[in-house]
């Protein structure tokens, strides 16, 4: 690309909920303490850690969907402005877009293209639709169904057409890929490959580094609610030599196709 | 059917109301002669169980028998009073249906709000009053102090039924309905706040949420279209309810409906009358649930497929 310019940048997030213990005595936990990223336009930025790393909480900060109880700090910074809660309401699914984890993130009694079309301009969300049905490989009939109609990997795809739309800069993309067949996988992977290609800054979260690594430009560790490392994706070889965290790279070291070793502190996250 | 027909059939029969003295009225002058006269001309002297067997065989001929007390068949007094309550019954049940869905919504929308608290104070009120007493107060409220609304009856007195206009009958209706129907609205309105907030945690709102649609776009899109059908479900069902209600307005607004006729029956021990009307009732409370059931299966997808 050849402008490269920073399309997200989260400072120090740290998000807490506040939570009823007993009656009416509250307490704070605190999953996201301290996490820093930054994505460039057209460039894929792996986000990985263990479950509850708080990689999902990034992206519903970033999208300003998280509960009511939560309290966020830090700054998060788009196209060089601050995101505030009223600008990210302006922006959300027309400039930043979300591909949810699970397939229950769609409405179980609306036809699935009557979904898709939701957000498209009006006068052609028709086509537009059609276009990218044909596009992820859907049948025009299949728009005429409800989700529980369809199987899991159709209901993916539905899901990723959702997120496309013009004039988006930045797709994040939490877990697309678990539960799916290896060549639909690659599919999904390329596709979000392409829209960095296009140049939209792409977030993929996920916990398989391994496929994460076929797309990615930069990856960002994260454990317990902190970073851990952002380094180039070209990093994750040989042993890891290249990586600078020892967390990181035992994390690489732990795969089962590099040396399967178990260095301490990797337990906990296995 | 048959197992109601025959708690109602026994419940007639230990009643202490002696059905001749009730129809008799106050008329000392009856002899033991014509009161035997009059016990064998009903069957009163015949047992139990042969009385009811002879009134099940003509029900299932399709004849509900004579009623005593207004000396007419029973299915004519049921067809004159069943379009009464049915204006009253339909009008009560769209009006609560609607306001009770509309406020039930708003509440779960400003959940935790000034306005939710409010609504939510209204339906627990709406929903703990008793029917007469409702009915007695807005008597008291409308038609005494105000004299917005007629006290009682379905028509003006001193006119003509030929007379009577739609206005009138629509006039006599008012208050009765609105009784009726403040009831239901707690009901709905209590239940669709509950469904509609379940609705508004879920995954598939977060993930409209992030699409971009406002709140005013969810509610449309994906809130009303998951609350409606339970909510619906819900109103049929409530038929029976309606039914119970409409006999305690009818009687506090001397409505000439099933509700206040079935009183009357009671009371004077009219039995062809009131198995007729508990016979017909109870097929409007199952046709409601069945209404309801069917509704859902046709309506909801997940559900059409099984049928």
């Amino acid at each position: 690309m050849k402008d490269k310019q920073t399309v997200l940048k989260v400072d120090n997030l740290s998000i807490s909920f506040t939570q009823y213990v007993k009656g009416l005595k509250t307490r704070n936990i605190t999953p996201i303490k301290s996490l820093s990223i930054a994505i460039e336009a057209g460039e894929v930025l792996a986000l990985v850690g263990a479950s509850g790393s708080g990689k999902s909480l990034l992206a519903h900060a970033v999208l300003g969907i998280l509960p009511g109880n939560a309290t966020c700090g830090g700054t998060i910074t788009y196209c060089g402005q601050p995101l505030t809660e009223s600008s990210k309401a302006r922006l959300r699914g027309k400039e930043i877009s979300f591909i949810p984890q699970s397939v229950n993130y769609l409405d179980p009694l609306m036809r699935v293209a009557d979904q898709v079309k939701i957000g498209l301009p009006r006068d052609n969300a028709d086509s537009i639709q059609k276009d990218l049905f044909s596009r992820y490989g859907l049948k025009e009939k299949d728009g005429r169904l409800y989700p529980f109609e369809l199987s899991g990997g159709m209901l993916r795809r539905v899901l990723f057409a959702t997120s496309v739309r013009s004039g988006i800069k930045l797709v994040i993309a939490d877990e697309p890929t678990p539960g799916i067949h290896p060549e639909a996988l690659s599919a999904i992977l390329n596709q979000l490959r392409k829209f960095a290609d296009e140049g939209v800054a792409v977030m993929l979260i996920t916990h398989d580094i391994v496929s994460a690594l076929t797309i990615s430009d930069k990856v960002t560790v994260l454990k317990n609610g902190s970073t851990v490392e952002t380094t180039l994706a070209e990093n994750f070889t040989d042993n890891g030599k290249k990586l600078q965290h020892p967390y990181t790279r035992s994390l690489w070291n732990a795969l089962p196709q590099n040396s399967f070793f178990n260095y301490k502190g990797v337990s906990d996250w296995l | 059917m048959i197992g109601l027909s025959i708690l109602s059939f026994i419940m007639l029969q230990c009643s202490p109301i002696d059905p001749i003295a009730a129809y008799v009225g106050g008329d000392t002058s009856l002899t033991p002669e014509q009161r035997l006269a009059l016990e064998e001309y009903w069957g009163l002297d015949r047992p139990a169980s042969e009385q009811y067997l002879t009134w099940l065989s003509n029900l299932l001929r399709g004849d509900f028998g004579v009623s005593k007390i207004h000396r007419k068949p029973v299915v004519e007094i049921i067809k004159e009073k069943a379009v009464a309550s049915a204006a009253l019954m339909g009008i009560s049940w769209l009006l609560s249906g609607v306001i009770g869905f509309i406020l039930g919504v708003t509440a779960a929308v400003k959940k935790g709000k000034v306005l939710d608290r409010f609504i939510k104070w209204i339906a627990y009120v709406q929903a703990s009053i008793p029917t007469f007493w409702l009915g007695l107060l807005l008597l008291i409220i409308f038609s005494v102090w105000l004299r917005w609304f007629p006290i009682g009856i379905s028509v003006p007195i001193g006119v003509t039924s030929s007379e009577v206009t739609l206005w009138d009958r629509l006039h006599h209706l008012v208050l009765p309905a609105l009784t009726l129907s403040i009831l239901g609205i707690a009901n709905v309105t209590l239940h669709t706040r509950e469904k509609m907030i379940e609705v508004l945690s879920s995954e598939y709102i977060i993930f409209a949420k992030a699409r971009g649609e406002t709140t005013w776009q969810i509610i449309k899109n994906h809130g009303l279209r998951n609350v409606a059908l339970p909510a619906i479900t819900l109103h049929f069902a409530y038929f029976g309810e309606l039914f119970g209600g409409s006999v305690l307005a009818e009687q506090v607004f001397s409505y000439p409906g099933l509700g206040s006729t079935l009183t009357d029956a009671g009371l004077k021990g009219d039995l062809p009358l009131l198995m007729g009307i508990v016979m017909i009732s109870a097929v409007f409370v199952f046709a409601g649930n069945t209404i309801a059931d069917l509704l859902n299966a046709s309506i909801n997808p997940r559900l059409k497929e099984g049928v």
